[in-house]
């Protein structure tokens, strides 16, 4: 069974007509890379999964809390998706515990000193258990992206939505924050990432999804699809991505 | 014939001079606590658009910051008995300061609200957290941090604004000095030691608020 169902989704806004009909089912443990051209749509899709955008039409599943257009309990759905943006957005007046810590004790109630604990224990996962005190801004931006990927996970979400979250790095960071996605692929994390980087897509993605006008174009195993594009589109896509 | 300065006729009512700084002090800060407090609430209703709350403080802050604070205290203490609200001279001083300090506070605290990135709302409620959540630990903190300084500013208005509360005869510094100078006629030495007085008082209520600040508001905020 699937763990993330999404059936004849349609999101407008205003009269322009953003995702036309999305169909996609996600399996416990499927690392799907979303790929196309800037407008296609990879964005508000990934924003609808969490509710950060509303649905028009559709059916969205993740683990047996549905959304039918639109409607059905957000915040139970937010509970099993984790996101991670493409600018961090930690909380800058909080340290990089806390803003791990906030949301287990706040939504989940979670008592102080086992959040602490899962926050301990996710930013060693992401390889800063000696940043627990820092604030954002005395931390990298490879640090501040690995913090909020830890301040997703302490959330015990079933899903992992991941949004271009190496675009705003400098070159040189991008691999640390690539390693620590990796290392959740390797564990079983359910994944659904946009990312530029064709390469990774490549090699940690074990589904490919190219969307082109608001329409997944084509999708299948990353290496196969990849070698073999089935549309000019994509074909296109590839040759423009690889010559850039 | 030339003016003979003489301070000692003033500082005969030293006590009296202090007694009116204490409760003009008492005053500011009661009157700051419940204002800031109701700018707070008023400035979430307004950046948030809750109807009909952000129309009616919309209102509110319009009138407020469009008439004299002489004129509100009046209608406060002289006017509201018309409609069978009574208070003594503090109640009503109070009410006017918090009323006054409320609707400048509202759109000072609103401007902070504003200047949140959107990016870290987002975050918030991917995390599955409530609107009140998010303003709680999320937006207040580093919101109120922005404009700190402009809220000392205004908390230190106000407390000079206080004075016009002796109209009422609200026994505070300016009151006191009124009392003083009616019995000595000595208006120049009088006024200039309270002049002084406020002065000091200023300096020491911006310092005490950049300090509370710095630990309990700014600190990491930014
Ligand atoms: N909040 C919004 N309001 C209006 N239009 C939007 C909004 N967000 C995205 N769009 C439009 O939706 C389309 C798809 O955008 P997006 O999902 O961000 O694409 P991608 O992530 O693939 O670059 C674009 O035409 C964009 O202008
Ligand atoms: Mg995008």
């Amino acid at each position: 069974m699937s763990l993330v169902k999404i059936a004849g989704l349609h999101k407008h806004f205003g009269t322009n007509h953003v995702l036309k009909g999305i169909d996609l089912e996600v399996a416990s443990g499927d690392v799907v890379a979303l790929i196309g051209r800037s407008g296609s749509g990879k964005s508000t899709l990934l924003r609808t999964v969490n509710g950060l955008e509303t649905i028009d039409k559709g059916e969205l599943v993740v683990d047996g809390t549905a959304l039918h257009d639109g409607r059905g309990d957000l915040r139970a759905l937010r509970q099993k998706v984790g996101m991670v943006f493409q600018q961090f957005n930690l909380f800058p007046h909080l340290t990089a515990g806390q803003n791990v810590m906030l949301a287990p004790t706040v939504v989940k109630g979670t008592a102080k000193a086992e959040a602490e604990d899962i926050a301990k224990e996710v930013l060693l996962k992401v390889g800063l258990s000696d940043k627990f005190d820092s604030y954002p801004d005395q931390l990298s931006g490879g640090q501040q992206q690995r913090v909020a990927i830890a301040r997703a996970l302490a959330m015990r979400p079933k899903v992992l939505l991941c949004d271009e979250i190496t675009s705003a790095l400098d070159p040189e960071l991008v691999s640390e924050v690539l390693a620590v996605v990796r290392q959740l692929a390797t564990e079983g994390m359910t994944l659904i990432m946009v990312t530029h980087e064709m390469r990774f897509a490549r090699e940690v993605g074990n589904k490919l999804i190219f969307m082109h006008h608001g329409r997944i174009h084509e999708s299948g195993d990353p290496k196969t699809v990849f070698a073999e594009p089935q549309t000019p589109e994509l074909a296109n896509f590839i040759g423009a991505v690889q010559s850039a | 014939m030339a003016y003979r300065f003489d301070f000692a006729p003033v500082f005969e009512h030293t006590d009296l001079l202090l007694a009116g700084a204490g409760f003009t002090l008492a005053l500011t800060a009661v009157g700051a606590v419940l204002g800031i407090g109701l700018g707070v609430t008023g400035a979430v209703c307004r950046a948030w658009k809750l109807r009909p709350f952000d129309r009616m403080f919309g209102l509110y802050v319009e009138v407020i910051r469009n008439t004299p604070f002489l004129v509100q205290l009046f209608f406060i203490f002289f006017g509201l008995p018309a409609l069978g609200v009574r208070m003594s001279e503090w109640q009503a001083a109070v009410l006017a300061m918090v009323v006054n300090l409320g609707a400048y506070s509202t759109e000072i605290i609103r401007a902070g609200i504003q200047a949140t990135p959107r990016g870290q709302i987002e975050a918030a409620e991917s995390l599955a957290m409530t609107r009140p959540q998010i303003f709680r630990h999320v937006v207040l903190r580093p919101a109120l941090a922005k404009v700190w300084p402009a809220l000392t500013s205004q908390v230190i208005i106000v407390m000079l604004g206080s004075a016009v509360c002796s109209q009422i005869a609200t026994e505070e510094l300016t009151f006191a000095a009124n009392f003083i100078q009616s019995r000595n006629f000595r208006a120049f030495e009088t006024y200039f030691v309270t002049t002084g007085m406020y002065f000091v008082m200023a300096l020491a209520i911006r310092q005490l608020l950049v300090q509370l600040g710095q630990h309990y508001v700014v600190g990491r905020a930014r």
